[in-house]
């Protein structure tokens, strides 16, 4: 048996748990599309259209920033019910594995909900990119995996604390602020067509790395602490 | 609390056990004198604190490979704490454990502890739940290697997932999901889960709690054969196992502990103990 299988196997598990229950997707859909509606109707979007395009980034990725945190609590929650929990701590599957296959299916989760609010967004906001539009499919998942890897990580340090869902975006807002800064930048640089993304987006490709070796590496810490 | 030993060294109560037993007639623990090989379980002056409370306080404890012990007490002795240093789920706060001479979170796999709760997720069948966790193990048991020596991974897993449900009396085919279980179908399937992986050290934390006396009385049948059955590891199963229904658990008791307050403070052994020389004389050890 080898890695790749035991995260597939954490995968399948969490995807059949969510489309059981959809307690993830259902939550930050809604938030997300609140988020988009509200700030819509702040300002008329139609009315300035640069403006717009210099916005637009950081609004899609608070958005998404936030929806996200919905959720990450709540796939960790999965775990401790029933002390789940408990039981991976005392099988042979390295920890890490859980990590990836949990951080691979709330990667799904967000990327099923970005899919679903592009085209909202692009019509609430009037949006038509002047710059290389298909950079967007790198900036969107290295964003999305940049989110969730730290995500997935931090609430599951949360996990043991009383006021978890309190804690989760303090640790992660400060920690995610260089990744974040990277793809509302290159976002911004897609939109606007004013300056070159590609640095922003090896920014955000180095966090990934860096973020995610971390991650993984400290996972097994984590998860035997008591 | 020292059983007929140096008091210079730690107090400790050791039990040794034979190797392998047939079902119904587990192996008799004897009173050893000295740590010859690797203990199953070996605890040496371990306390765990939370916060100020001491949940345990200086336990010592040995216990050979293929010993069998029931664990009695009020609620609050510790029992279950005792069962989560041992399995490596909480860290001692004082003192050393360790199991099969390594310690608990280097030997994952070989220790299997069924809690209170189910440790089975709630919105899957209890087929699902098992394939998953059949899926999670290194390397496979024994019966999943001689059973199934071809086929596709898949299907072995499946296979051993409904092997282990149906040994515990429950129907792989069953669609309900584990949330809408009774009490006593989710224990069984619990059971089965920790049986799953054929593991060298079983600790069992209140395995009759909320289980009608037939459901009880099959799971120690189970628990007795699974007990007979050498790992595939080569070594003789070893059981701890907590309870408040010490009638029920005496085919699997071959000694019983009791604790109160943190702390073991006796050792009853089954009758044929004397006979094998322990007497009252050695026993006196225990204050």
């Amino acid at each position: 048996m080898n890695y790749a299988q035991h995260v597939l196997t954490h995968l399948r598990k969490d995807l059949r748990l969510e489309w059981r229950t959809k307690d993830s997707i259902n939550g930050m859909l809604f938030f997300a599309l609140l988020v988009v509606v509200v700030l819509a109707m702040a300002f008329d979007p139609a009315s300035y259209p640069d403006m717009t395009r210099q916005i637009s980034g950081g609004l899609l990725w608070v958005a998404l920033l936030f929806a996200a945190m919905t959720a990450l609590n709540q796939s960790w929650a999965r775990e401790t019910n029933n002390s789940v929990l408990d039981a991976h701590r005392l099988l042979e599957a390295p920890a890490s594995a859980l990590f990836i296959g949990k951080a691979l299916a709330n990667f799904f989760f967000v990327t099923a909900v970005e899919i679903v609010l592009a085209p909202i967004f692009t019509v609430f906001y009037n949006l038509q990119p002047l710059g290389q539009a298909w950079k967007l499919l790198f900036i969107l998942p290295l964003g999305t995996w940049a989110l969730v890897v730290n995500g997935t990580f931090f609430a599951a340090l949360s996990l043991r604390t009383r006021n978890r869902e309190t804690l989760l975006p303090l640790v992660l807002l400060p920690i995610s602020m260089p990744a974040l800064l990277a793809m509302i930048q290159a976002t911004t640089a897609v939109l606007t067509g004013q300056f070159e993304p590609t640095l922003w987006i090896k920014v955000l490709l180095a966090y990934v790395i860096v973020f995610t070796t971390a991650c993984v590496l400290l996972f097994e810490t984590v998860l035997s602490a008591d | 609390m020292t059983i007929g030993k140096d008091p210079t060294v730690a107090p400790t109560i050791e039990l040794g056990g034979a190797a392998v037993a047939k079902p119904g007639a587990l192996p008799r623990p004897r009173m050893s004198s000295a740590t010859e090989t690797s203990a199953a379980v070996k605890l040496q002056r371990v306390s765990r604190l939370y916060g100020s409370f001491v949940a345990l306080r200086e336990v010592s404890l040995q216990l050979a490979p293929g010993s069998s012990v029931v664990i009695v007490g009020e609620n609050g002795a510790g029992k279950s704490t005792l069962l989560k240093v041992v399995a490596g789920l909480h860290a001692p706060t004082y003192g050393e454990v360790t199991i099969f001479g390594e310690s608990p979170r280097d030997l994952r796999g070989s220790v299997a502890y069924m809690s209170h709760a189910t440790m089975l997720y709630d919105e899957l069948t209890g087929m699902e739940n098992l394939t998953y966790f059949a899926g999670l193990q290194n390397s496979s048991p024994q019966s999943m290697r001689s059973n199934h020596s071809s086929g596709s991974r898949k299907a072995r897993l499946r296979d051993r997932a409904a092997q282990a449900l149906s040994e515990v009396g429950l129907d792989p085919t069953n669609p309900r999901r584990v949330g809408e279980y009774s009490q006593g179908m989710r224990q069984r399937a619990s059971l089965a889960r920790v049986l799953l992986s054929e593991p060298d050290l079983l600790l069992l934390d209140e395995p009759f709690s909320n289980l009608d006396v037939g459901s009880a009385h099959s799971m120690i049948a189970r628990l007795v054969a699974y007990l007979a059955q050498p790992s595939p590891r080569g070594l003789a199963r070893t059981l701890l196992l907590t309870t408040h229904q010490t009638e029920l658990a005496r085919p699997l008791a071959q000694s019983t502990l009791t604790m109160n307050a943190g702390r073991l403070v006796s050792l009853q052994q089954t009758s044929p103990l004397e006979a094998d020389g322990d007497t009252p004389a050695q026993r006196e050890g225990v204050r």
